[in-house]
């Protein structure tokens, strides 16, 4: 007697799944970007160019455009010359304090922008650590430097993009075949023509997405221009103050500019990340191995930079940690504060104000992670082929795949500022997708915010690891007679959730600290820590912002190892 | 009634002709072999009767039922990947059980079968193995042990010991073979190894450039041929450029060789395979040319025709047999011997290709 399964019902669920992730890019992309397009080409209802004539001859304008442009190409060079020869030296040699860097590399990475900006003003500040001491040491009346304007950026956007360079630069030189190279020297070529001829042309589709995506970053930066940009003003600042005051034709213009330039990048960025995956599968060369320094002044320069480089990169963290203990109103003009206490954090803890902007941000980045989780499985399942060629999915092609995932990669591309703006205009009125209903005011823009923002990090871990299920277990699943929901729960979903949680958490932490968009549309009755650090920073309760910073940095640093544990568990 | 009828199907991927107008039949308790090269389209056939794919025309039925556009998970066919495809979140148990959970069977009977289903590929009591610690050979019992374990109406092997190392290849085949026997089980089974597919299977279905070429019993396909592109799939034959003669009045035809001008006879089932003045092929394996030493000794009656004057060119010795490469005339054929002793490069000798070896090709 043969078993056969019994029948299930017929639905189609494709076009389940395809209606999902439609309507949600329809009201989180397409119609908000749509909407300030449209706004910026409108005046009382009628179309015209007056909004960017009026902007364009404005000199603060043009003088926001030229600074962000000059600060984004200025720091990619920077971080460029900073990031490129670390990676290496750490990739290529071996010698003691290598591990150490090598872990402690991409820490800004995942520091929220604003603690970071806390954090350097507590360290280099005019009042901070560093400038205090040597005042203390020389015996100086005033202070060495001022932590304003182009340095100040320079030195925190170096800091904190420069791993954009380190990490694909290091992935790059990983990939090369390194029999490419011996054998370029065995034709006779010098190292440096090795470098120049063979090495360099393989590392370009590297730098230009490194470089690309240290250009968006910078594009967006808004803490640090915010806190100590001084007299350079950049457009994020420009929006968010023309918000402020209330000239919404203004912050609508210049938010279609910033994003224009945010989405050619990104059209560049998925190019150039293109060619590179490309390079990736055709390569399956031999890695090389590290080479070792013996020689020993090499030996103790490279270890003296590794531990140099690795107090550099914790420092701001120590910084923030020590000020976290200081009594408040006990750090003056002593070079480190001269009181400490754990009442900071017990007013964390205990003030019901503090209690709650933690609740508050917890809810909101786990209702954006969790709906940026279930929708990612959505859009996953539907875009991503499955089984040989004749497979394809049945409601998009091969465009229509295309369009999808650059739809979703846009918000990632987009500056906070972008989308805020663009959502906060968009449904700031009654609008055509949500009725009499405004959405800006309430509780829920923020989580809508939050979960647009870091959606597109979440869909790419759960299609990682969706792509790395072999087809045929599928398959093999089919023919033993499971049906369609049955594959799902218990083949795809138990291989893919190891990787799709490690992504959510990611997105969570990271919506956690989050700060330009919510200072542009946060409810005062909701308030996000990150917004708390600030006003506390205004109070100058320097203490309980630095404990705020900890706690955040903690709960970062939690996560991620447990991400990592289950990254591990994946393979 | 055959079991499982393939009617003309055919799939195309994009401009790729992957298969093109295939029919067979399977009888019942059959152990059938698709044999093929790399990339003949014997893979996709089994995807189509597997129902992993839908063919572009023609029909799939099973049992007399039509099942071209049945879903895979309601064909209740075995099936046996290349790769295994064996579930890595799972252990040993929980896969071989996972077809039967899918079908809800009450646990008793599950543990049950999963018990049976393992003792039969004798890997008794690796339930709680994780799939990632056993050998590749393990895996591929548990692979099979999955299949059998929902008692399939149609067992399909995709390649399932190319991944295996040679010893353990030879030994898992016949414990194959004796397996399916045992169950009574009916099968397809996908290689490009010919001496697997000839140990292995009843009959063989020789795909080349996604169509089939030829079908028969592995001997038959063995010593004839009907096909130039099987005769050269299968190996080591001797395939001779010839015209036709003239049709004889009795059953053997006669053919002059383009190399070496011989004339020699083989018999012709129809006279359309070879008209008349037209180029065709010859062929004979190695091991039923009959070398003689001496050439005053007169050959055997059996292969009194068929004899030509040859130089021995070549004698290479490998083992068991030696291969000795004559000239006869321009003609260049390979002759398998037992015994080389005697034999001298340059020396003078007589080769015979007996009637009932010859066969003529289809083709080019």
């Amino acid at each position: 007697m043969r078993d056969k399964p019994s029948p299930g019902i017929s639905i189609s669920p494709r076009l389940f799944l395809f209606l999902i992730t439609a309507v949600v890019l329809l009201y989180g992309v397409i119609y908000p970007n749509l909407y300030v397009l449209a706004a910026s080409f409108q005046r009382s209802g009628a179309w015209t160019l007056a909004n960017y004539r009026d902007v364009l001859t404005q000199r603060t304008v043009i003088e926001a455009i030229v600074n962000s442009l000059g600060l984004s190409v200025a720091t990619v060079l920077l971080c460029a010359l900073v990031g490129i020869p670390l990676a290496f030296l750490f990739e290529r040699y071996a010698f003691p304090g290598r591990q150490l860097f090598a872990v402690l590399a991409a820490l800004p990475l995942v520091l929220p922008p604003l603690v970071g900006t806390v954090a350097f003003i507590f360290l280099f500040g005019e009042s901070g650590i560093l400038a205090r001491s040597m005042q203390t040491f020389f015996h100086w009346q005033t202070a060495p430097w001022t932590l304003r304007g182009w340095p100040a950026l320079l030195l925190f956007h170096t800091y904190t993009m420069y791993p954009f360079f380190y990490v694909l630069t290091g992935a790059g030189l990983r990939r090369i075949d390194a029999g490419l190279a011996e054998a370029a020297r065995s034709l006779g070529a010098a190292r440096i023509g090795v470098l120049l001829r063979v090495v360099l042309p393989q590392l370009t589709p590297s730098l230009i997405a490194a470089g690309l995506l240290t250009f968006m970053t910078s594009m967006a930066s808004f803490s640090a221009p915010l806190l100590f940009g001084g007299s350079v003003r950049v457009l994020t600042l420009e929006i968010f103050t023309a918000r402020q005051r209330g000239d919404a034709v203004m912050a609508v213009t210049e938010t279609v500019i910033l994003l224009s330039v945010s989405l050619a990048a990104l059209v560049f960025f998925q190019r150039y990340e293109g060619t590179r995956n490309f390079a990736a599968a055709a390569m399956k060369g031999v890695s090389r191995r590290r080479e070792t320094i013996g020689g020993g002044k090499a030996r103790t320069f490279a270890t003296l930079a590794a531990v140099a480089f690795s107090i550099l990169l914790v420092l701001p963290v120590v910084t923030l940690f020590v000020v976290s203990f200081a009594r408040e109103g006990s750090w003056t003009t002593q070079t480190l504060p001269a009181a400490y206490t754990f009442s900071n954090y017990q007013r964390l803890f205990t003030d019901p104000h503090a209690g709650e902007v933690f609740t508050n941000s917890f809810l909101m980045s786990a209702i954006a992670a969790m709906g940026a989780l279930v929708w990612s499985f959505c859009v996953v399942t539907l875009i991503t082929k499955r089984g040989k060629a004749g497979d394809k999915p049945k409601f998009v092609g091969r465009g229509g795949n295309r369009l999808l995932s650059l739809l979703i990669l846009v918000p990632w591309a987009l500056p906070g500022t972008v989308v805020a703006v663009s959502v906060a205009e968009a449904y700031g009125k009654p609008s055509p997708l949500l009725g009499s209903f405004i959405l800006v005011g309430t509780f829920w823009i923020l989580p809508l915010v939050y979960f647009l923002r870091f959606m597109p990090l979440v869909v790419r871990a759960v299609q990682a690891s969706m792509e790395q299920i072999d087809p045929t277990l599928d398959e093999a699943a089919g023919l033993l007679g499971a049906r369609a929901w049955q594959r799902w729960a218990k083949v795809t979903l138990p291989l893919v959730w190891p990787g799709a949680i490690a992504g959510t958490l990611l997105a969570f932490v990271i919506a956690l600290g989050e700060y330009v968009a919510s200072v542009l549309v946060f409810v005062p009755g909701n308030r996000p820590i990150s917004i708390a650090i600030a006003s506390e920073l205004r109070d100058f309760n320097l203490g309980t912002a630095a404990a705020y910073g900890v706690v955040l940095i903690g709960i970062i640093a939690i996560s991620m190892i447990v991400a990592g544990k289950l990254e591990r568990l994946r393979s | 009634m055959p079991l499982l009828s393939l009617r003309n199907i055919s799939k195309n991927f994009g401009s790729t002709r992957a298969v093109v107008d295939v029919a067979l039949n399977v009888e019942h308790g059959e152990f059938f072999g698709l044999l093929g090269p790399s990339g003949c389209g014997k893979t996709t056939t089994l995807r189509m009767i597997a129902g992993l794919e839908k063919p572009d025309s023609g029909t799939i039925e099973f049992s007399g039922a039509d099942i071209t556009n049945l879903p895979s998970e309601r064909r209740g066919f075995g099936m046996v990947f290349q790769n295994y495809a064996l579930f890595p979140h799972l252990n040993v148990f929980e896969n071989v059980a996972f077809g039967l959970r899918a079908r809800h069977k009450a646990n008793t009977e599950i543990s049950e079968r999963v018990a049976s289903a393992l003792e039969l590929v004798q890997l008794p009591g690796y339930d709680k193995r994780r799939v990632d610690e056993l050998s590749g050979g393990q895996q591929q019992r548990v692979a099979i042990a999955r299949a059998i374990a929902i008692e399939p109406a149609l067992l399909l092997f995709d390649e399932p010991l190319s991944n295996l190392d040679v010893s353990l290849r030879e030994e898992t085949r016949s414990e194959l073979r004796e397996l399916v026997n045992r169950l009574r089980l009916t099968a397809v089974y996908v290689t490009h190894d010919q001496e697997e597919a000839f140990a292995l299977c009843d009959r063989i279905g020789v795909m080349v450039g996604g169509r089939i070429m030829q079908t028969g019993e592995p001997r038959q396909l063995y010593a004839f041929p009907a096909d130039i592109s099987v005769a050269r799939f299968l190996g080591r034959n001797n395939v001779i450029n010839a015209v036709r003669l003239s049709s004889s009045k009795s059953s053997l035809g006669a053919f002059k060789t383009l190399e070496g001008g011989h004339t020699i006879h083989l018999p012709v089932s129809h006279d359309e395979l070879a008209p008349l003045n037209k180029p065709c092929l010859l062929a004979i394996r190695p091991e039923h040319v009959v070398l003689v030493r001496d050439r005053s000794n007169n050959p055997d009656s059996e292969t009194a025709e068929n004899v030509l004057a040859a130089k021995i060119r070549e004698i290479v010795f490998a083992g068991a047999t030696s291969t000795v490469r004559v000239d006869a005339n321009g003609l260049l054929l390979e002759a398998l011997v037992l015994e080389p002793d005697g034999l001298k490069v340059g020396a003078d000798c007589s080769v015979a290709l007996p009637t009932h070896r010859l066969s003529l090709l289809k083709g080019e």
